[in-house]
């Protein structure tokens, strides 16, 4: 029996891993955006991924859900290997995505956007209509179910703040029974307030036992909400602390390489 | 349970305030013309007349909504009026050869359909700028148009045909019956389908409609493939009101198409769009042509009077931004 050491992580026979990446590769063209990563979600946490701009976080997490392909590395999902070729293969296996550009269409309404990509339909065979009121109905719900406060759910997302916006899309990806849920830099735009009460719904997800992976440039917001983190640097993952037996100096000091792994 | 239904739907304020103002230039302008040309003259607001405006709006109104499709996903379809051409000489050749007006009508609006999928192949899958891919079928349809005709023009002598532009229902003529089905249908897939959702999706914003996990690719093709068979239905609609198939270039029903769209209000960057308004564009442009000729301005006068209210639309809408 292995003692768990200082904030290493503990090893897959100790601990119950959600999603388990390994030796991870994407390049576009020349540019080799992730070199070599290697990262793993214990269930019901909330994991941290930071490293510098460009560094390849969003492109690692754009792999894990559906929107790239990479191009070596293995990804398992409760144990089992998996492969997407579309983000709707991935959604369907619980794997959702608040994308750093949050994904919306600002001309559709709140509830166009909650359900964009898996509208519900009624209907004979091959003529399918939407289910317009069961559609809305159902992203009132979504949207009650996490105290969001957005003016109505029939509204179009271009009246919307940048704080209501990033929980439309938070919605989108909590409201579907999912296993887990991807961040890339929730709050990067937000006020005080608005990150704070995006923050509370981070710890709400994670108190329904979701599994979040949470990208962000904020140690501060780390160290009050994460559980554990991975750092990566340039296209590498490089070490995993527990947030519990780190500081955010050390954390800087494996982004930036002072700190070797 | 019935206060929690009612709760769903918008407030009176909500939907006033979501209303699509620039959409509604189109109906203003409408009215403002039928006022006008009605006052000013007294035949225009006949029932023959009103027939006449109606037929004559018929096949606009079709490639009005061929437009809107492919607009609403922010493209552009420079083909659609040299498409219907082409459908219509396809038309006239199969009929002439003396196969049955049914066969021939098939025909027609099935080399007009695979204009569209060749076009929407082009853009969607080889990525390649809609405004160039469909300068160039513009001019290959209308090319082979020629070709097949051998520049000259083909009657179609059928009964059903005549009957198509002539006959109907009170002063509904069977063609507009066509183009008011079009309508309908196009309204309902825009609005009550997956389909009509994902476009205004792609239109609005390409990169979050892929993450979603909205098939561009299939999307766009649709929209093309859509496009090309209305242009192949306002071809018979054509075919059925000139008694003839005419390799002629029928350039201004393309900029009306267009025209009719921008009036409608719909957004030529996509994302927001609605049938009802280029509907009424077309109408619209209907009347004035009408009432213009009513009042015996020359002809030379009437595509200089579209132009001025196009882009005086343009500025209606963009000043109630
Ligand atoms: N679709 C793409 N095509 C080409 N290069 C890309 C693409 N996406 C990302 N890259 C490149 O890959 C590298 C990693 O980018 P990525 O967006 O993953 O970084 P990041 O860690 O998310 O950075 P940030 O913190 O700024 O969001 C960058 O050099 C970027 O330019
Ligand atoms: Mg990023």
């Amino acid at each position: 029996m292995t003692t768990i050491t200082g904030s290493r992580l503990p090893t897959a026979k100790e601990q119950d891993d959600v999603l388990v990446v390994d030796g991870l590769r994407k390049s576009f063209g020349s540019v080799h955006a992730v070199k070599e990563a290697s990262i793993r979600l214990p269930r019901g946490k909330v994991t941290a991924l930071i490293g510098d701009n460009g560094a390849g976080k969003s492109t690692l997490i754009r792999c894990l859900c559906g929107v790239h392909k990479p191009d070596g590395g293995t990804v398992e999902l409760d144990g089992q290997p998996v492969s997407f070729h579309s983000p709707t293969q991935a959604r369907d296996a619980g794997i959702e995505t608040v994308h750093q550009n949050l994904a919306l269409v600002d001309d559709l309404t709140v509830w166009q956007n909650l359900f964009l990509g898996r509208e519900k339909t009624r209907g004979f065979g091959p003529v399918q209509l939407l289910d317009r009121r069961g559609m809305r109905s159902q992203a009132k719900e979504m949207v009650s179910a996490l105290a969001i406060n957005v003016p109505s759910v029939t509204s179009r997302v271009r009246r919307l703040s940048g704080g209501q916006r990033q929980a439309v899309s938070i919605a989108r990806a909590a409201g579907w029974g999912s296993k887990i849920v991807i961040m890339d830099e929730p709050t990067a735009a937000l006020g005080v307030q608005e990150t704070a009460r995006v923050e509370d719904l981070i710890r709400g997800l994670r108190d329904s036992g979701m599994t979040i992976l949470l990208i962000s440039h904020n140690f501060d917001q780390i160290m009050r909400i994460a559980d554990g983190v991975w750092a990566m640097r340039a296209g590498k993952s490089v070490g995993y602390r527990n947030v519990a037996d780190t500081t955010g100096q050390e954390l800087v000091g494996l982004v930036t390489g002072a700190i070797p792994a | 349970m019935t206060a929690v239904a009612t709760a769903d739907r918008p407030r009176l304020g909500e939907r006033l305030a979501a209303a699509p103002w620039p959409e509604l230039a189109a109906p203003a302008a409408l009215l403002l013309l039928v006022v006008v040309f009605g006052a000013a003259d007294s035949t225009f607001l006949t029932t023959g007349n009103i027939e006449a405006i109606l037929q004559a709006s018929a096949i606009l109104v079709v490639l009005a909504v061929a437009q809107t499709f492919v607009v609403a996903t922010a493209g552009i379809d420079l083909s659609v009026a040299s498409t219907m051409t082409l459908g219509a000489v396809v038309l006239g050749q199969v009929y002439s050869s003396g196969a049955g007006i049914g066969w021939a009508i098939l025909a027609g609006v099935a080399a007009a359909t695979a204009v569209g999928l060749v076009n929407g192949a082009i853009v969607a899958k080889g990525g390649i700028t809609d405004f160039i891919v469909t300068l160039g079928t513009l001019s290959a349809a209308s090319g082979l148009a020629l070709i097949l005709a051998d520049g000259k023009p083909q009657p179609v002598l059928s009964k059903f045909m005549l009957d198509l532009s002539a006959s109907g229902i009170g002063i509904i003529s069977w063609s507009v019956l066509v183009a008011a089905v079009v309508a309908v249908t196009a309204h309902v897939v825009l609005f009550r389908t997956r389909l009509g959702v994902h476009l205004l999706a792609v239109g609005g914003s390409t990169d979050a409609a892929r993450s979603t996990g909205v098939r561009n690719v299939r999307v766009k093709m649709s929209v093309y493939l859509i496009s090309g068979l209305l242009a192949g239905l306002a071809a018979v609609l054509l075919v059925a009101r000139v008694g003839a198939a005419e390799p002629a270039s029928n350039t201004s029903f393309l900029l009306n198409s267009v025209a009719a769209v921008v009036l409608g209000g719909v957004s030529l960057f996509g994302g927001r769009a609605t049938i009802i308004g280029p509907v009424v564009g077309a109408l619209l442009l209907a009347s004035l042509v009408n009432g213009l000729t009513l009042l015996g301005v020359s002809q030379f006068y009437q595509p200089l009077a579209v132009g001025i209210v196009v882009v005086l639309a343009a500025f209606l809408t963009r000043f109630q931004k």
